[in-house]
């Protein structure tokens, strides 16, 4: 058993802490999320030019890292509360392509009715000659708007809700009858709606069989361990902010620090993150394992994670009191993010029954 | 004891019912599901329950109260929760009002109520400071005698629709060098018009423009704006706060709040299943509604016990506590089951109904700015953590 870093580890750590310090300081950040684009192209060539693109990747991938190295950098742009889709490109596409910044993905799974199931697709790809037409609806899909390439699941057969016939398909942006409709999300970030209107693509836009739910879930699942990350480097950005507010700020005469109710809240607040801390670490670590013991284990930090983001946003919040509410504040925008973390890929009650049906057997 | 309401309620239930389906403004229909509003929006709904002769329910009959009993008032408020009528804002109606009628003279009774009652006239409360918020009584902004005037210095923040206010009551420090910090402050009204007054806008974490900082840089303001005695608006603030309370379980709003929220579970699918189906779902929704039960009892003991002449007193506090807590709680279960589509951000998109509005159903839109809004109801009217101070103190003796 070993929880220590290599020194590689926290050199790259350091080096995107300093990026985020240098480049994406809060006010900056509020900036570029309220401006046209919403998001800085040039960063995503500064992530390609330090590596950052390529770390997810091990050697042999073309990249020198993997699951440690992605963790260590959510966390840090959990902190800096960043904005380009590298959990989509990085993480979920983690194609060739992707390590120079030339392509950047948009992840379209989800439907308008689908929740958070990812079997429940109404969306078709039909056998066409040696390729696939698609039609369909994809609903939030995060980083569509700066996407130039969607990773996209349909049905290459059975019903609308079965685990089998679930395809996984590569679509540039701009084919034939692709459109989206882009706009701002809650926590700052840029989404679409993604619809294909008889779009024909060839027989390499399909990733794996056809038949392929089970890759669906391992890299939502490795998603999930990514996010977790970011939302523990939300938290202790939070929880920082709120002890440090709590001695200076003074009611009654004294810090808002010695009254011993708040310092238990800061107390629970605490204890929420180091748990997600060691959740982060071990959905992580058990990435590789076979496709239950990493569903669960993915279940079980997600489960863990959206509590404790809801626990010490809304309690980070309540501390600053007023100060808390306000826009101006970073406040506000770590308890936007985490809330959003909360639902993506499922919250807290889904992946509690995801967890329970896998521990049943 | 006896849990039924009276026939003559029942009677003046459906009356009201009837009122508010012939006679709520059509141009007002909608924005309370929005949460967005504009000052005319106030005025008018103001005005128009003036018309109907139901303007003020909890004043005197000489001033225009309805002389309604506590349950029927109880009543009125379900009626509009239920019809979903935008709110009273209740720095006129219910905080000013009270004061001024404890202890206001004649002359200002006849002055500022009728224009309150009437919707002519916007109020605002200016307690809060950037250094005394949970404590109140450190307020810095001062008020210097100088002739028949006195002279307004200092910041107040938080001021909630003061962009919105014609009219502004302040606590201001006039005896500086008094022993304890509660004495030494007056009750002033100022108009928002009177030169040095400047209102700047604070946006909260969910994008909406409803509270401010006022500051006042030497506001002169005639002394006969003062209400009650120089140096005792402590006794004043207080009494205002005891009423600021008691409105603020919110029953009838969140029981509405509870049927939209099963309405939306009832329409949200998992795969292909309704949530309120869901064993889960349903039952947190369920465990939401037995606490909002408990909540309207204890509100009608304590309504039944003001009928009896004991005026709001600590027990308020325990109102403030679960009904906020409530409100939260229904928050966060509509964000819970609007799923993905609570990540589309649309503030400031067009209003005119739901179809203007692009993308995913029409519910699902508030959903996410409104969660974080409402973080705001256990932080002001004294913190919950006050309020648990409160209890602890005044009736647990602690
Ligand atoms: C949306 C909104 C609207 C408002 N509208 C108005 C308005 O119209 N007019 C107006 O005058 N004010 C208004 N307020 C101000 C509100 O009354 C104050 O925010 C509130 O009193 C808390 O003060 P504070 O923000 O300075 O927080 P602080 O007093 O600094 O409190 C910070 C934290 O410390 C806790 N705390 C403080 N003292 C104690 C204690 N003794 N024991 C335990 N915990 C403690 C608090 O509960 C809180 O969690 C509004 C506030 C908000 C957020």
């Amino acid at each position: 058993m070993d929880f220590n870093f290599t020194s590689e580890q926290d050199q790259l750590r350091d080096m995107v802490a300093r990026l985020m310090r240098e480049q994406y300081d809060f006010d900056t950040r509020r900036k570029i999320a309220s401006s046209e684009p919403g998001w800085r192209p040039e960063m995503w060539s500064q992530f390609a030019e330090l590596g950052l693109l390529a770390a997810p990747f091990t050697e042999e991938e073309g990249g020198f890292g993997g699951p440690i190295e992605t963790m260590i950098m959510m966390e840090e742009f959990g902190k800096g509360l960043v904005i380009e889709p590298f959990l989509q490109t990085a993480v979920i596409a983690f194609l060739q392509g992707i390590i120079g910044g030339e392509k950047i993905f948009g992840f379209a799974y989800a439907e308008p009715q689908g929740r958070y199931n990812l079997n429940d697709l109404a969306t078709t790809a039909k056998k066409d000659g040696d390729g696939y037409v698609l039609n369909g609806h994809k609903a939030v899909a995060h980083g569509g708007p700066m996407a130039t390439h969607f990773i996209v699941t349909a049905r290459t057969g059975g019903d609308q809700r079965d685990d089998k016939g679930v395809g996984v398909f590569i679509v540039a942006k701009d084919a034939k009858g692709v459109t989206t409709r882009d706009y701002p999300t809650v926590d700052g970030q840029r989404a679409s709606e993604v619809y294909f209107e008889n779009v024909s693509v060839g027989a390499d836009a399909l990733i794996g069989s056809g038949d392929d739910l089970a890759l669906v879930e391992k890299v939502v699942d490795e998603a999930i361990a990514a996010l977790c990350a970011e939302a523990v480097g939300c938290m202790k950005v939070l929880n920082e902010a709120t002890v440090d507010y709590s001695k200076q700020r003074k009611q009654f005469g004294v810090p808002i620090a010695s009254f011993q109710v708040l310092q238990h809240r800061m107390v629970d607040m605490f204890m929420a993150a180091e748990q997600a801390v060691s959740m982060a670490y071990m959905v992580t670590l058990k990435l590789g394992e076979d496709d239950v013991e990493r569903a669960k284990a993915a279940s079980a930090a997600k489960v863990q994670t959206g509590k404790a983001g809801k626990l010490i946003s809304q309690d980070a919040v309540q501390i600053h009191g007023g100060m808390g509410m306000t826009d101006e504040l970073n406040v506000g925008h770590y308890f936007k993010r985490l809330t959003m973390i909360g639902q993506q890929f499922g919250d807290v009650d889904f992946h509690l029954k995801r967890y329970a049906k896998l521990s049943a057997g | 004891m006896d849990l039924e309401f009276s026939p003559e309620d029942i009677a003046f239930r459906d009356e009201v019912r009837k009122f508010l389906e012939e006679s709520y403004p059509e141009s007002l229909r909608g924005k309370a599901s929005r949460d967005e509003y504009e000052r005319e929006d106030f005025l008018l709904w103001q005005k128009t329950l003036y018309e109907r002769g139901w303007g003020a329910p909890a004043w005197p009959k000489e001033y225009g109260g309805t002389g309604w009993t506590s349950i029927q008032r109880f009543i009125f408020q379900e009626e509009c929760a239920r019809a979903e009528t935008i709110p009273i804002p209740p720095f006129g109606m219910n905080m000013l009002a009270p004061v001024l009628l404890a202890f206001g003279s004649e002359e200002q009774k006849q002055e500022y109520l009728p224009p309150i009652i009437k919707g002519e006239t916007f109020w605002c409360q200016g307690y809060s400071e950037p250094g005394s918020g949970s404590d109140l009584a450190s307020l810095k902004t001062t008020a210097v005698r100088d002739g028949d005037e006195y002279v307004i210095n200092g910041q107040k923040t938080w001021t909630t629709l003061g962009h919105f206010a014609d009219w502004i009551f302040v606590l201001c420090r006039t005896d500086p060098s008094a022993k304890k910090l509660q004495e030494g402050i007056s009750f002033i009204l100022v108009n928002m018009k009177t030169p040095g007054v400047e209102v700047k806008p604070i946006i909260t974490l969910d994008g909406s423009h409803e509270v401010n900082e006022t500051w006042f840089t030497d506001v002169r303001v005639p002394v006969a704006n003062r209400v009650g005695e120089e140096n005792k608006g402590w006794t004043y603030a207080k009494y205002l706060l005891l009423h600021e309370r008691s409105g603020i379980a919110g029953v009838g709003r969140s029981k509405r709040a509870v049927e939209r929220l099963k309405e939306i579970a009832a329409t949200e699918v998992s795969h292909g299943e309704p949530i309120i189906h869901d064993p889960t779902f349903a039952r947190k929704i369920a465990e939401l509604e037995v606490d909002l039960t408990a909540l309207e009892y204890t509100e009608l003991r304590t309504l039944a016990a003001e009928a009896q002449g004991k005026g709001p007193g600590p027990e308020s506090s325990l109102l403030k506590v679960k009904g906020t807590e409530i409100q939260q709680r229904l928050t966060e279960l509509t964000l819970e089951a609007v799923g993905n589509y609570a990540a589309p951000y649309f503030r400031g998109f067009p209003k005119d109904g739901d179809n203007a509005y692009p993308i995913g159903p029409g519910y699902a839109h508030m959903a996410a700015p409104l969660y974080a809004n409402m973080r705001k109801t256990s932080i002001y009217g004294g913190s919950n953590e006050i309020q648990r101070n409160i209890i602890a103190k005044a009736v647990l003796g602690l």
